[in-house]
């Protein structure tokens, strides 16, 4: 007996490796999804779908309705004729739908969760654990403003500004529906939203939570469709606010077109923010920093950090620590509860990656591949990586990639490092490290940023108001300030 | 110079090592991993020989029962100096080590004489393993120079015995001092001469402190050890000890070790839990898995 337990006795390293921890939640996702108008689910007008796969393996998952002109004017329509009902409920009332909808969200939270998973292509960890809990947070922080909006004005009282087109992009998709109903509807607007096209499925359940709370028909419709349904609704004449998150491209084109219809405007666009590292940084928690703050949601987020800064003096460690840190991450099946980066959400996006990719080898940029996870064979996926050898007129470091693809430069002097970051035209976020207090103040001071993290990165919370500077667009959305621009001051 | 740590992200990035999803056969392994790695250790005034006996058998027949494959043995058995020689003729010719507390023992507040006497009585007694303390008043009083003097005297004074350097780390309350004494160790353990890897530990606590072991404070050493491996190339081992009990602690440990120092490091040769109640709740989990059936506590012998 002795004898024979002695011999097992693990003496050599153990190649340890997780078995699969695949999320096994079952939902059902009904094969073709209609769209949700003055609170009913009603075949779209226009007659035509379109297909929603699923990217870590590209295979359909169900039938959207696309939204034509007819059907977006019946859900603006649908929302008008919510509007004076609605607007004139007690604050007190509205916020009880919030919290309705807030705990129905984290009741159906796992569902949620597989679900953005399975549309979306992100980790399981993220959906369950940053995305359907902020959803939540978001709905209970605007129920609590419902009934208080004239103390967050001091001196002015408020009016709803009436129906509100919001347009919301594929990264964080029941996040951003949140981000935009929420205080739209706190204050007293009634809106129609409309999800990016691959990834439109939470909305459509989240539209179900609106009918299992009663929420009174038309306050939110919820339609489907590509960019012609977008351009429908930010052209409707009823709209009296339009709420668009997504690129900048786009952006410039709906703020043409919302020029002299005396439309209010909101803009959350692209970024191409700065991670700056400054030598008397904690420098193992900054390379956590760095990880969260590029690699996180496969990158697929506009506030990533996407320009690292490095302090000349410690490059070779930062890069050589970062280097070793990027070869644990799990890259892979987005399902599967211990995957760090998932699958990159459409065909499309990955192309855009990899013709960036190839670009910034193409001018003279060194690739570092320091992920080097075998990757699925169906669907759309990218290993982490990063560039060296990379000046700011690069194209990879001026140009938003939206995928798991970061810049590192140096800097001598915080001076120099506060003009590089603020070398571009976008102004989302920013990122700063050291342990020096003043440091902090006087760089963070000084960056043409919305969102200045200090010693972290990517934290979002719904009592903090988040946008851009430049042509990240403006407006304020989250926290006090995220009321602003869902009323009128009078 | 002093590295600097910041604490919001080290709990962060130690928080998300109990995130991962261990199942199947991945526990089984971890948990068997885990369990060659304890330290099995009984450190009271009343101990006696036969408790240190009895912690010996436990120590080579985890468990009665048969399993296929057959457990592991346990990496040592901890004791004071006075009991090594009664560890060392009950382990003989088993595998497992004997591990001997030394240098005066959890507070060190001795002449350092003693304290070098307390070592060499210990590695005569037999003793394979010496876990000493660091001297925390010198440490918080800023006297590093002599904190790593100390160290050093130790180590000479150890002829082959690997050497455990505990930090106290409880007692160093913030993790910039755990960093800065892991650092100092370590450089303190390599000026008495070359080290071999897994020559030398680094320990979190004595168990006498609250807090003893956590995710955060090992985090920091192990970062600490990975500093020094990138400059040297030489693995020093980790020893988180205290407050360690359950089965799933014990995998948020492997986790978190696999994914800084890597696979290199999952071996009772540079990894160590200084335990002893963990002993049963692993053993628990790994007869749940084996024979489908939980088991009650007293199924398993206490020692």
């Amino acid at each position: 007996m002795t004898t024979e337990t002695q011999k097992s006795t693990t003496q050599q390293p153990t190649e340890w490796e997780y078995s699969a921890a695949p999320e096994r939640f079952p939902i059902s996702i009904e094969r073709t999804n209609k769209l949700f108008i003055g609170g009913k689910f009603v075949s779209p007008k226009s007659r035509k779908w379109f297909a929603s796969s699923n990217p870590a393996t590209n295979e359909k998952i169900a039938d959207i309705a696309t939204a034509g002109a007819a059907d977006v004017n019946a859900a603006v329509l649908a929302a008008k004729k919510a509007l004076p009902k609605w607007s004139k409920l007690a604050g007190s009332e509205r916020a009880k739908y919030l919290y309705r909808i807030a705990r129905r969200i984290q009741e159906r939270a796992r569902e949620f969760a597989v679900l953005e998973t399975i549309d979306g292509g992100k980790p399981i960890k993220e959906a369950r654990d940053i995305d359907i809990p902020l959803a939540a947070q978001h709905f209970f922080y605007y129920a609590g403003w419902a009934d208080k909006l004239q103390y967050a004005f001091a001196g002015r009282s408020v009016q709803p500004i009436g129906v509100c087109g919001q347009i919301i992009p594929w990264n964080f998709p029941l996040l951003m529906a949140a981000w935009k109903l929420a205080p739209a509807i706190a204050c007293g607007n009634t809106s129609v939203l409309k999800p990016a096209e691959t990834t439109s499925l939470t909305a459509l359940r989240l539209a179900e939570v609106m009918q299992e709370v009663e929420l009174p028909e038309g306050v939110i419709n919820i339609i489907t469709g590509a960019g012609d349904t977008g351009k429908y609704l930010a052209e409707h004449k009823d709209i009296n606010k339009l709420a668009f998150t997504g690129s900048t491209e786009v952006g410039k084109i709906l703020m043409r077109n919302a020029a002299g219809t005396g439309k209010r405007l909101t803009l959350e666009l692209g970024g191409k923010s700065a991670n700056i590292i400054f030598a008397d940084a904690a420098i193992d928690q900054a390379i956590e920093g760095i990880v969260s703050g590029i690699y996180f949601n496969q990158g697929h987020v506009c506030c990533a950090g996407s320009r690292l800064f490095v302090e000349e003096p410690i490059v070779e460690e930062v890069i050589h620590k970062l280097t070793h840190r990027m070869k644990s991450l799990r890259v892979g099946d987005p399902m599967d509860k211990n995957t760090d980066v998932g699958a990159i959400n459409s065909p499309t996006q990955l192309q855009t990656i990899e013709r960036y990719i190839k670009t910034g080898v193409a001018e003279g940029g060194q690739l570092h591949k320091a992920n080097t996870q075998r990757l699925p064979s169906k669907g759309n996926w990218c290993n982490p990586c990063f560039f060296t050898d990379i000046q700011p007129s690069h194209t990879i470091a001026r140009e938003e990639i939206f995928g798991p693809v970061l810049s590192i430069m140096t800097f001598r002097t915080p001076e120099e490092a506060i003009s590089r970051a603020n070398n571009t035209p976008y102004g989302l976020a920013a990122g700063v490290w050291t342990d020096k207090g003043s440091k902090v103040f006087e760089v963070a001071k000084r960056l043409e940023a919305g969102i200045i993290w200090c010693n972290s990165y990517n934290k979002f919370d719904a009592a903090s108001p988040f946008g851009g500077f430049k042509e990240s667009g403006f407006g304020r959305e989250g926290g006090m300030q995220g009321l602003k621009p869902y009323v009128k001051l009078v | 110079m002093r590295q600097r740590v910041d604490t919001v992200m080290v709990e962060e990035r130690a928080s998300s090592f109990t995130q991962r999803s261990i199942k199947t056969q991945s526990k089984t392994q971890g948990l068997r991993l885990a369990l060659s790695m304890i330290d099995l250790t009984t450190l009271e005034g009343k101990d006696s020989d036969e408790k240190v006996r009895s912690l010996c058998r436990k120590a080579i027949t985890p468990w009665e029962g048969k399993m296929t494959p057959p457990l592991p043995t346990v990496a040592a058995v901890c004791v004071y100096p006075s009991l090594v020689t009664i560890a060392s003729r009950a382990l003989e010719g088993s595998g497992v080590r004997v591990a001997s507390v030394a240098t005066g023992f959890p507070s060190g507040q001795f002449p350092l004489s003693v304290r070098l006497d307390d070592v060499v009585k210990a590695v005569e007694a037999g003793a394979d393993e010496i876990d000493m303390v660091i001297n925390r008043g010198a440490f918080l009083s800023g006297r590093y120079e002599e904190v790593a003097e100390e160290i050093k005297q130790v180590r000479l004074v150890c002829g082959g015995a690997h050497l455990k350097i505990i930090l106290e780390t409880g007692e160093l309350e913030t993790l910039e001092n755990v960093r800065a004494a892991s650092d100092l160790a370590i450089e303190a353990a390599a000026s008495a001469g070359p080290i071999a890897d897994g020559e030398v530990f680094i320990k979190t606590s004595t168990g006498k402190v609250n807090p003893a072991a956590t995710m955060p404070v090992t985090l920091v050493m192990l970062d600490a050890i990975q500093s020094y491996f990138d400059k040297t190339g030489v693995r020093i081992g980790m020893k988180p000890a205290g407050g360690i009990r359950s089965a799933k602690q014990s995998l948020h440990y492997l986790v978190m070790v696999k994914e800084t120092l890597g696979n290199d490091w999952l071996t009772p040769k540079l990894f160590r839990f200084g335990a002893s109640s963990l002993t049963n709740d692993i053993l628990r989990q790994l007869v749940r898995q084996h024979t489908g059936r939980y088991t009650a506590t007293y199924d398993f012998s206490e020692a």
